[in-house]
């Protein structure tokens, strides 16, 4: 067993674990926040997305020690005070789920994806960033929907805050 | 995922220290292959020595048109670098066309390059691009050190630590993705620099990843897709699997070299 430390949503966490444990298990399992979903289990399905210091990856195909001494945010670090992110909010608005269980690697892929274009995004960069995620319910066309409403408010957001 | 022992190093010296106590250990990097691969149960290394945070194969530099990107620079550091961009775009293309986004912000053109997929994007530019692919041992250039498919002059131990090029004149990158895994069913670079014309082919050969010679002296004497019409790609030793026959890709390879000559411009 190895000790895993870890910021998640903010929180500085630590837990053992095995070497071979995949963060997404130690996300679930130990810290038992299980917005994060395991869909695929063959790092194809993008569920699992969660952001390591900034970035989004899938916690399905990095292990928990690797990125030990790292900062995590998860779905559940998005809303604050009791308000749902941009995102959340505008897959909500748009009907960008059915089944449910591909949005929180949706909506976590959507935010990373929107901050790193600045906001300023076109339908074609959303569907290219969305390769990594799959949905087998909604054909992709509200969750596309939802990330470039979001990507408007985050930029009127932004320009109000300036 | 059988059992594994995590190791984190912080020097090249390290590492290499702990893979000869190891014999079964692996290098990890951004481990966007190994994980999966262990995760089948296709790869079972009794330990793991993550490279990952060691700072000297960190970055990225451009000085004139000598280009050194480190073996742990990611994908995505590759695909956004403004002075890399300003060389030579086609490399910062490719690797802004690897995987997906989540792949691009673990994986390396370390860990791409020693892997030696078939299928990789990253070979073909080594190749195409006459790249120096230098090690914790030694420097070995890109047309020695590709052996076939997963196969390469590293020994055991050996960490690449950087890639070295000229960026040339004109460079151009098109591949045809596999549909589901996005990795290449036929991707071609093609480069003009002072070494004259260089076309390598990933995704499609039976033996990995090669250069063309026949696209190289027609692209030699008349630099445009018209100059590729006449050229013959040899079906015979190229891949033939459920995703397409090597005819297919005979002829994939050849429509991959005339979008990469486009793109080159």
């Amino acid at each position: 067993m190895t000790k895993v430390t870890l910021t998640v949503n903010g929180r500085t966490v630590s837990g053992d674990c095995e070497d071979r444990t995949l963060l997404v298990h130690f996300i679930r399992e130990n810290l038992a926040l299980t917005g994060t979903h395991v869909g695929c289990d063959t790092n194809q399905c993008g569920a699992c997305v969660v952001h390591m210091d900034g970035k989004s990856v899938k916690s399905c195909s990095i292990l928990a020690v690797q990125a030990s001494g790292s900062t995590i945010t998860t779905i559940e670090g998005l809303a604050q005070n009791g308000e749902m992110h941009p995102v959340q909010a505008a897959f909500k608005e748009n009907h960008g789920l059915q089944c449910g269980f591909c949005t929180p690697g949706m909506v976590m892929t959507a935010v990373d994806m929107i901050e790193r274009h600045g906001c300023k995004l076109t339908e074609e960069e959303v569907r290219a960033g969305l390769e990594g995620n799959i949905c087998r319910c909604t054909g992709y066309h509200n969750i596309v929907k939802s990330v470039l409403s979001a990507a408007d408010q985050m930029a009127a957001n932004r320009q109000a805050a300036e | 995922m059988y059992a594994t022992n995590y190791h984190r190093v912080s020097s090249v010296d390290e590492a290499t220290r702990l893979a000869s106590a190891n014999g079964d250990a692996k290098f990890v990097s951004g481990g966007q292959t190994l994980i999966a691969t262990m995760k089948q149960r296709l790869a079972s290394p009794s330990d793991l020595i993550d490279l990952r945070h060691i700072a000297a194969l960190k970055g990225i530099s451009v000085s004139g048109r000598s280009v050194t990107i480190g073996a742990a620079a990611t994908h995505a550091e590759v695909a956004s670098n403004a002075a890399l961009k300003a060389v030579c775009p086609a490399i910062c293309k490719l690797a802004g066309g690897i995987g997906d986004p989540h792949v691009r912000h673990l994986g390396t053109i370390g860990g791409s390059v020693a892997n030696n997929d078939p299928a990789a994007d990253y070979p073909s530019a080594m190749l195409a691009l006459n790249a120096t692919i230098v090690t914790s041992k030694r420097s070995i250039a890109a047309d020695d050190f590709f052996q076939g498919l997963f196969s390469t002059a590293l020994e055991d131990g050996e960490i690449i630590t950087a890639i070295r090029f000229e960026a040339p004149e004109k460079a151009g990158y098109a591949k045809f993705p596999n549909p589901a895994s996005r990795y290449a069913m036929a991707g071609v670079f093609v480069a003009r620099g002072a070494g004259g014309v260089r076309v390598a082919v990933t995704g499609a050969g039976s033996d990995g990843v090669f250069r063309h010679q026949g696209m190289e002296s027609a692209l030699a004497g008349n630099w445009s897709a018209a100059a590729l019409a006449g050229v013959s790609v040899d079906a015979g030793s190229l891949m033939s699997d459920l995703h397409a026959s090597a005819d297919y890709r005979a002829n994939l390879v050849k429509v991959m070299a005339k979008r990469a000559i486009a793109a080159a411009g």
